[in-house]
């Protein structure tokens, strides 16, 4: 399949190492559903997003000292006196987010069209090893500005692990390298945070082999039945990928340039202090339904396991969901419980945010703490967990409450519906090939434009 | 597709040379934009730039003693000269007419300087310490220390000599001792930077 080239030094190349034959055939002509939606385009903003993030923090770990004496003070550097500084960090901070935001909606892309399912099982499994590696580099990163929300996440996190019974205390000890976060803590955070971004390259490359020895899912869910259902991933979809990229950039660009600081917590502009933990401990917003799991179950072993068990359900997701249709478009029911778990999921990370104790009033959109609504209305005991008050002709709920009945549904969706669906739903015919809609005829028929060289156009 | 470029033959060719010609334009501009600020952010820092210059107390300096102080992370040479230093200076010094043009250089040296120009008052010597063959630190400032055959400073590194004026007159470093910006802020204080 080596491909001919006319330049003489490329084909000398070529030859003795075929990077060019490879490039052209994984990246040129490599065959690509024509029927791809902009929901496709948020794989390559998320391998845009890890170049950006490991550029950047190559450069900020030039001006960063990772020293609890020093740490806060050569981040106000970076901002202050550091030529461009302010630009690298904002970047470099808000484009956690923008990683989020976009490996988010590639992963409920996933979801909505099942491209979990076979033969893409371990190309999801392979994605969801990506997701962990990512939110494990967000939370060390996190703590190296080693501000308030730095040290106490880094305190809240680490002490997670110490629910396991027996080992957790050891096992936590270890992480820390002493008997709290402190400066053992921070530089392997450093050591870590600057190694897994490559580690996470490392296995995006895997991800794109397992990705291309089946080639993308599409909108339709259907598999490509000839080359009148492909076309070129060069230009046709380097084309789409940069169009959309354009677009997220500005979006980006929002961020960074107009509210730089907004996706943060202002009590990481305070240095951090072990003797004084803030009012209110919140993740970064990517983080809040996972929190807000945690914080539904009142054990403390159960709570942490249901937050791993939120991301490690993704793991059995193949084979959980056996409907044989693969795209949400020909699964009327599956839709309705789709778009459920995506306000679900929106619910979960409003309660992420909120003290559990307080209580949201849908009906005014508020959160009002126990104390302020006993005021009002002299209720039960704010400390019942099922507590639905009405007060003075007010409807509310308990965010604890809340952020549990979403939980349920979250694990209920994988764990229930799905197979329930796999059995019961009655999905709408699949068409023929992908063509065939928009070809009439079928899609047997090869088409006469198709059929030629796709060269330059 | 392949047949929108041959529709207009010949016609779309200089339009279509144009958008090429101004979308990589385009690309190389943007590029070079996102590029700047990264290797910009590698230049001095606006708080290692503020600490370009420092004040020295030069009152306890005897006269054929030297000081070192260090001046944006290199040493800096202050060396109190006695009278026969500065003649030994002077009697190497190159003629040179108004503007300051070498017209003789009887001692042949290497980067032709007069003793003059390379200092405000003649007993004191300001220069910076590092050999301009390859930055090694010259000996010279410790009264143990080789000084070379002219009196002045001995880089161990390769051999290069220095005379009492700091000037260059053997081994392979190309030239002189570089004499930093100062000011005398007092008869007793120099401010270096």
């Amino acid at each position: 399949m080596a491909a001919v080239f006319k330049n003489p030094v490329i084909r000398w190349i070529d030859h003795r190492l075929p990077v060019f034959s490879y490039l052209q055939h994984e990246a040129n002509d490599y065959p690509t559903p024509r029927n791809l939606s902009y929901w496709w385009n948020f794989g390559s903003i998320a391998g845009f997003m890890l170049v950006v993030m490991i550029v950047t923090g190559i450069f900020l770990a030039m001006q960063y000292t990772p020293h609890v004496d020093y740490a806060f003070n050569s981040v106000e550097r970076i901002m202050r006196d550091v030529n461009y500084g302010w630009l690298l960090r904002y970047i470099h901070m808000n484009g956690a987010s923008m990683f989020f935001i976009a490996v988010y909606i590639h992963i409920f892309r996933g979801l909505y069209y099942g491209s979990y399912k076979a033969p893409r099982e371990l190309l999801w499994m392979i994605g969801v090893v990506i997701l962990l590696l990512m939110m494990a580099t967000a939370f060390m990163g996190y703590v190296l500005p080693w501000g308030q929300m730095s040290f106490w996440g880094a305190t809240v996190i680490t002490n997670l692990f110490s629910a396991f019974p027996w080992i957790g205390p050891k096992i936590v000890t270890l992480l820390w390298g002493g008997f709290a976060v402190d400066n053992p803590t921070l530089n392997r955070f450093f050591s870590l945070h600057y190694l897994l971004p490559f580690v996470i390259m490392a296995v995006v490359m895997i991800h794109i082999i397992a990705l291309h020895r089946f080639g993308s899912n599409n909108p339709m869910g259907i598999d490509m039945k000839g080359p009148q259902d492909s076309i070129p991933f060069h230009p046709y979809y380097t084309v789409k990928d940069l169009y959309g990229l354009g677009v997220f950039m500005l979006f980006y660009a929002f961020w960074v340039f107009y509210a730089p600081v907004a996706l943060g917590d202002p009590d990481n502009f305070i240095p951090a202090n072990p003797l004084s933990t803030p009012p209110e401990i919140v993740p970064e917003w990517y983080f809040l339904p996972f929190y807000a799991i945690l914080r539904s179950i009142p054990n403390k072993l159960i709570g942490v396991c249901a937050m791993f068990a939120s991301i490690l359900v993704l793991f059995v997701l193949p084979w959980l969901d056996r409907s044989p249709v693969r795209s949400g478009a020909f699964r009327p029911a599956f839709k309705r419980f789709f778009w459920t778990l995506i306000f679900v999921c929106a619910i979960l990370m409003f309660c992420g945010k909120y003290p559990p104790a307080n209580y949201w009033l849908p009906f005014e959109f508020t959160v009002v703490t126990p104390e302020a609504l006993q005021e009002s209305a002299k209720l039960a005991s704010p400390d019942d967990l099922w507590a639905i008050s009405f007060a003075g002709g007010r409807f509310g709920i308990q965010i604890i409450t809340l952020g549990q009945i979403a939980a349920i549904y979250y694990f209920a969706y994988f764990i229930v519906i799905l197979p329930l669906l796999s059995i019961f739903e009655r999905t709408k015919p699949l068409p023929l090939s992908i063509s065939q809609p928009v070809l009439k005829g079928g899609g047997g028929t090869p088409q006469p434009a198709a059929a030629k060289p796709m060269g330059k156009a | 597709m392949a047949d929108h470029a041959q529709t207009a033959p010949g016609a779309g060719e200089t339009r279509r040379d144009f958008l090429y010609l101004m979308s990589a334009s385009a690309a190389v501009f943007g590029a070079a934009s996102v590029v700047w600020p990264f290797i910009s952010s590698m230049n001095p820092s606006g708080d290692v730039l503020a600490l370009s210059s420092i004040e020295v107390d030069i009152s306890s300096v005897q006269v054929g003693q030297s000081i070192t102080v260090k001046w944006r992370g290199k040493p800096v040479f202050i060396r109190h000269r006695t009278p026969e230093e500065i003649e030994a200076a002077k009697k190497a010094d190159p003629v040179v007419d108004a503007s300051g043009n070498v017209v003789s250089n009887p001692a042949d040296l290497r980067d032709p300087q007069t003793d003059a120009s390379r200092v405000q008052k003649p007993e004191w010597l300001i220069l910076v310490g590092v050999c301009t063959h390859l930055g090694c630190v010259p000996l010279g400032q410790k009264p143990s220390d080789p000084r070379g055959e002219f009196g002045g400073w001995y880089c161990p590194c390769h051999g290069s000599q220095y005379d009492t004026s700091g000037r260059i007159r053997k081994g392979p470093a190309p030239l002189d001792l570089e004499v930093p910006a100062y000011t005398f802020e007092k008869d007793t204080v120099v401010k270096i930077g």
